[in-house]
């Protein structure tokens, strides 16, 4: 049982929720740029979260589905056919054997998540199906999807998919397209730019002088070309530290705004380094990093300073919007 | 020795690199991950402190989080055992040749040492590692010798070759994969310093002793 990638995007790869227990070893997390859509991606076909998915960037795959398989879409907005028919996103859909998804552009945000039932079924390493590019493994041989692979599903994708998808409510049973009347919300994708993502000061912010200090918060930030899924490496004014001033190599974490020496800040996304040398100007919240993960190369932020209790209030109210979301849909799969 | 670290982890520190601070770090870690606290994903000991990284949307996440990590520190560091040395010597062959050791001549200026006492002095000092970080099983190990400082160089390669072995400041390192790099590269090592298909995946832990053996370009071959 598989997917046959005919065309394969610019940057597919499969993620599940990270590799977590190993950073001590050096072992980068990875897992989803965007773990919300993945969440809602994977409750649509019944998985349970962090199951295994191809995530798609900026530009998606073409993909034959080789036997019955019930998929989602949730993250940005694809441009996405089924035989020369407009796919529907963040809903469940039921692909019949032989059909093939074309997936084009991303119109509105630049990174989404196709889940299939019972997940991608590649193997697992060092407890993890996410592919980490810079070391080559994980995912499928820990490389880039391309033209010609086969990514395994497990066995009974086709009978687990007919009976899910004959549990859902509001059906809408076409000849061309087996899908449902409803969807889930799209909760992260960007709003018009720049986007405003909050974001703590860093351990080394003292360090930088006061226009580099003020900048930070200030300046419009656009996302350069050569970022990719361990930092964005943002474009603005060079921020300069007040002294003369180097750290010890320390633990990196996901969201961390370091400042090499060009004084260009990079942050740190999902297969970001687990420990660095450069000093941190800033700590983005935790609640704002799935929608700067949704800014494409050229896209422009702008960081809006907040507390530690500011942060915590942002998480908890996007893990509720996420739990209502789960909520309105985990019927169908549980009845 | 504490200080916050965005609203994912936490992380605490202290002020430089020390022999007795870093082994107490790591029964620290230990202590920690005994507990096994479910919204804690990772606890990272570093050179000189320790990170506690969590799942922000845990539904156990406490509200007080600063706070409880503060305790579970201090409980930890009351119920951590002394640093138990793992009694782990990894023997890394490492290739002095020149032709693996591309800053041989601008280290050999800068400590006006010959390219034979570098590899004497890197050969018989007392290695231990300090920290596994930035790629998969790469180790930050100390003990080198202090007449074999140098600074980091002033432009970092784009591209270490894979098995560099390497020295920066108090320190030196292996780098397991072909990732940009600052430190002056003074040999390099035939072993696979990662493998996730091998147990255990790293070659080095923290905690783990080092001692670097010459090898000859032809033992480097035959060790590949």
């Amino acid at each position: 049982m598989s997917l046959r990638i005919i065309r394969p995007g610019l940057l597919s790869t499969v993620q599940d929720r990270g590799r977590y227990g190993l950073q001590h070893l050096g072992v980068v997390t990875c897992g989803p740029m965007d773990p919300v859509a993945l969440e809602l991606a994977n409750a649509l076909v019944g998985n349970r979260s962090g199951e295994a998915a191809i995530e798609i960037t900026v530009l998606g795959p073409e993909i034959e589905f080789e036997c019955d398989v019930l998929i989602a879409i949730c993250g940005a907005q694809f441009d996405a056919t089924l035989a020369g028919r407009a796919l529907p996103l963040n809903r469940p859909v039921f692909m019949e054997k032989k059909s093939k998804l074309r997936t084009g552009r991303a119109l509105v945000g630049s990174r989404a998540y196709l889940a299939v039932a019972g997940g991608i079924a590649t193997l697992p390493v060092l407890g993890s199906r996410s592919t980490y590019l810079p070391a080559r493994f994980g995912g499928l041989e820990g490389r880039l999807l391309r033209a010609g692979d086969h990514l395994p599903l497990i066995e009974n994708v086709s009978s687990l998919s007919l009976q899910r998808y004959k549990k859902l409510g509001s059906r809408k049973d076409m000849a061309d397209l087996r899908t449902v009347s409803w969807s889930a919300p799209a909760l992260t994708l960007p709003e018009r730019e720049p986007i405003v993502i909050h974001a703590m000061e860093g351990r080394h912010y003292a360090h930088f002088d006061a226009a580099a200090q003020r900048a930070f918060f200030e300046a419009t930030w656009r996302v350069s070309l050569d970022s990719n899924r361990m930092g964005f490496r943002l474009a603005g004014p060079v921020l300069a530290r007040a002294e003369a001033f180097e750290i010890l190599s320390e633990p990196a974490c996901l969201g961390t705004v370091q400042v090499p020496a060009n004084g260009l800040p990079i942050a740190l996304m999902a297969d970001h380094q687990t420990t660095g040398g450069y000093p941190k100007i800033a700590e983005i919240a935790a609640a704002d990093v799935p929608r700067l993960a949704q800014l494409s190369p050229g896209g422009t932020v702008q960081f809006a300073r907040c507390t530690l209790e500011q942060a915590r209030e942002l998480r908890r109210a996007l893990r509720q919007r996420v739990d209502a979301a789960l909520r309105s849909l985990a019927w169908d799969y549980q009845s | 020795m504490y200080a916050e670290f965005g609203d994912t982890g936490r992380t605490a520190a202290g002020g430089g690199v020390d022999l007795e601070l870093n082994r107490s770090l790591q029964a620290l870690a230990v202590a920690i991950r005994v507990r096994a606290v479910p919204w804690i994903r990772d606890v990272v000991p570093a050179l000189c402190g320790i990170a506690l990284h969590f799942d922000p949307f845990h539904p156990q996440l406490p509200d007080s989080v600063l706070e409880y990590c503060r305790e579970l520190l201090q409980e930890s560091f009351k119920s951590a055992s002394k640093f138990e040395d793992s009694g782990r010597t990894v023997e890394v062959p490492v290739c002095y040749d020149p032709f693996f050791a591309a800053d041989l001549d601008e280290v050999s200026a800068a400590t006006k040492l010959s390219a034979q006492n570098i590899q004497k002095l890197h050969t018989s000092a007392k290695h231990w590692v300090l920290m596994v970080g930035f790629s998969p099983g790469q180790p930050y190990i100390g003990g080198l010798d202090a007449k074999l400082s140098v600074p980091r160089r002033a432009t970092p390669r784009t591209r270490m070759p894979m098995g560099a072995v390497a020295i920066a400041n108090a320190q030196t390192a292996v780098y397991p994969y072909e990732t940009p790099g600052g430190w002056s590269i003074i040999g390099r090592t035939p072993l696979t310093v990662f493998d996730p298909a091998r147990d255990p995946a790293s070659l080095f832990a923290p905690g783990d002793r080092v001692r670097f053996i010459s090898v000859s370009r032809d033992e480097f071959e035959r060790l590949k």
